[in-house]
């Protein structure tokens, strides 16, 4: 408190207060604290919660996934998949766009309001200030992740439990292992541990996009110009795979094209790799080298695009 | 200038070392039959601008959802052409959801051949069958290419069989895909039963059908269902086996 009337540079009595202090004190500036960049986490998250767009977006969310069961009503294996896939087709898009519209106002936002020279004028690095302001936005991605989460697997649940048993009742004339057989089917058919994968790894892919974003969001002018830039950016990513295997394995093409090519590779991230839920609601098995190797690449891509956004940030003029 | 050249620089040389990772990750995937679908000019055609983007950003799933519940519609307004057409997309987007190419082969063996079948705008009976088998022939090619994309699993095996079994009335075929289903991890025990009892209809086999058939009577009191003990008296009958050899009366 006292560095920080210092640094605003406060009258010269204030000035003898801060001395005074810090020889009576052994606390000294840290170049990185934990705490600070928890506070920030914690505004940045009352901050976001607090906005429309989160409720807009949450709200849609969980309609859609509740609504999701009055789509289609066919036989139960239909019914059930067409529920998964409408359910985690949902939270992958919303946590997409909440991870990009969010984060894309955040440094446009203080900078309108000024709150990022206050912040900024007291002994806070910009970077933890980054680190802070995203952490948020990755809790809040959490937050309404699982409230999306809980609401699916409500309702998945719910739709079982009737299935099985009206599946009893009209089989509680078969024989036991026949209505056995039938009833394991439909537990088969509703629920795989595999399921919580694919939750995972959206949200791997949607810090990815908050980390992408602010990095964005640090040499943008207006937030509108970052959310532009994180759609093409989106379409590009999900395109990068392929152009990738195209400049390593086609050696036929012109060198214009190879170098256009290895710049999408280079440059986008592969977002494709992070897209697990259509094989995952057809109940194909993910392997846990394959997904910890996911999750490890979308770590790699938010301390890249965090450190990134921090050099971009700290050479701008404010 | 010099930060902007320097982020550019980490970009690149960090798209350098995640390059042989990426990769890797992708050979694993492709490997383990993730994302078979092939992106080309005919998918595009077929799914619409909207449709190909969606389906290109990570909503292939959903995409073919939506495709199914218009083949659906499609299916109450026997409108055959435009369930054909959407089952096509369907599958292609979701390869491996079974459950698509199922219905398919369901759609265009069952319901479609029938109502080509009963067309009466159609007055010549013999271009109602030829149109008919051209029906059962989608069928069965929507369960191959199933069977292609997802070889490990019965259930199309089991589809195909009985298709073979139901509309080509060919024994021989319908016991290999029984046979093949019930070889197959996951497979329901009845698959094994169909196998032989198909093998009992096929003409010359009928000492493996009988040798089949009895080797599931052996096998236990469980399998004396009433189908089984039927053909394999049958089998006793047309292989003349001797007396004390035969399975008892009681068990008819």
């Amino acid at each position: 408190m006292s560095e920080a009337r210092h640094a605003d540079g406060g009258a010269t009595s204030t000035e003898h207060t801060a001395v005074t202090t810090r020889r009576e004190s052994p606390l000294r500036h840290r170049a990185f604290s934990p705490q600070r960049i928890a506070a920030i986490c914690a505004n940045t998250l009352t901050e976001l919660t607090r906005m429309k767009v989160f409720y807009f977006l949450l709200l849609f969310g969980l309609i859609l996934i509740g609504g999701s069961v009055f789509l289609a009503r066919f036989s139960f294996q239909q019914e059930f998949q067409i529920l998964k896939d409408i359910s985690l087709g949902s939270m992958s898009i919303f946590s997409s766009l909440l991870a990009i519209v969010t984060t894309a106002r955040l440094i446009p936002q203080d900078i309108e309001d000024r709150t990022v020279y206050s912040i900024l004028a007291k002994p806070v690095p910009r970077f933890e200030y980054l680190i802070g302001r995203l952490g948020g936005v990755l809790v809040l991605l959490a937050v309404s992740l699982v409230a999306m989460s809980a609401a699916f697997l409500a309702v998945l649940y719910m739709r079982e439990q009737a299935v099985l048993h009206e599946t009893a009742r009209q089989m509680s004339a078969a024989p036991g292992d026949q209505l056995n057989q039938a009833l394991q089917a439909i537990r088969e058919s509703a629920f795989n541990l595999n399921l919580f994968s694919g939750i995972a790894i959206i949200y791997v892919k949607a810090c990815l996009l908050a980390a992408l974003t602010l990095f964005v969001s640090t040499f943008a002018t207006t937030s509108l110009f970052t959310v532009v830039v994180m759609a093409f950016i989106y379409f590009i990513g999900h395109l990068q795979g392929t152009a990738r295997e195209y400049w390593l394995h086609q050696h036929g093409a012109d060198w214009g094209a190879r170098l256009f090519l290895a710049f999408v590779a280079l440059v986008f991230p592969d977002l494709q790799a992070f897209n697990f839920v259509d094989e995952v609601v057809v109940g194909t098995a993910i392997p846990l080298m394959l997904f910890l190797k996911t999750v490890g690449l979308g770590a790699f891509y938010v301390v890249l695009y965090t450190a990134l956004a921090a050099v971009v940030f700290s050479g701008k003029e404010l | 200038m010099k930060r902007f050249l320097a982020t550019i620089l980490i970009v690149i040389a960090s798209g350098v070392a995640r390059l042989p990772v990426e990769h890797q990750l992708s050979s694993v995937r492709r490997q383990l039959g993730f994302a078979d679908v092939r992106f080309d000019l005919d998918l595009r055609e077929q799914l619409g601008q909207l449709g190909f983007i969606a389906a290109f950003s990570g909503f292939r799933a959903i995409v073919a959802d939506m495709l199914f519940i218009q083949a659906h519609v499609a299916w109450e307004q026997t409108e055959w052409g435009r369930v054909l057409l959407l089952f096509r997309q369907t599958t292609t987007l979701q390869p491996h959801a079974l459950l698509f190419w199922e219905m398919a082969a369901w759609h265009m063996g069952w319901n479609a051949s029938s109502a080509a079948f009963n067309d009466q705008s159609q007055p010549r009976q013999a271009l109602r069958i030829k149109a008919q088998r051209e029906y059962f022939a989608l069928a069965r090619d929507f369960l191959s290419r199933g069977i292609q994309n997802n070889p490990d699993r019965p259930q199309l095996y089991e589809s195909l069989a009985r298709l073979y079994k139901e509309k080509y009335h060919d024994h021989p075929r319908a016991a290999e895909f029984f046979g093949k289903a019930a070889a197959l991890p996951g497979a329901p025990g009845y698959d094994k039963r169909f196998a032989a009892y198909e093998l009992s209809y096929c003409e010359g086999r009928e000492r493996e059908a009988y040798q089949t058939l009895k080797r599931l009577y052996d096998m236990s009191e469980q399998e004396w269902l009433p189908t089984l003990i039927t053909r394999l008296k049958a089998m006793e009958e047309k292989l003349d086996i001797p007396r004390e050899q035969r399975i008892p009366d009681k068990d008819r």
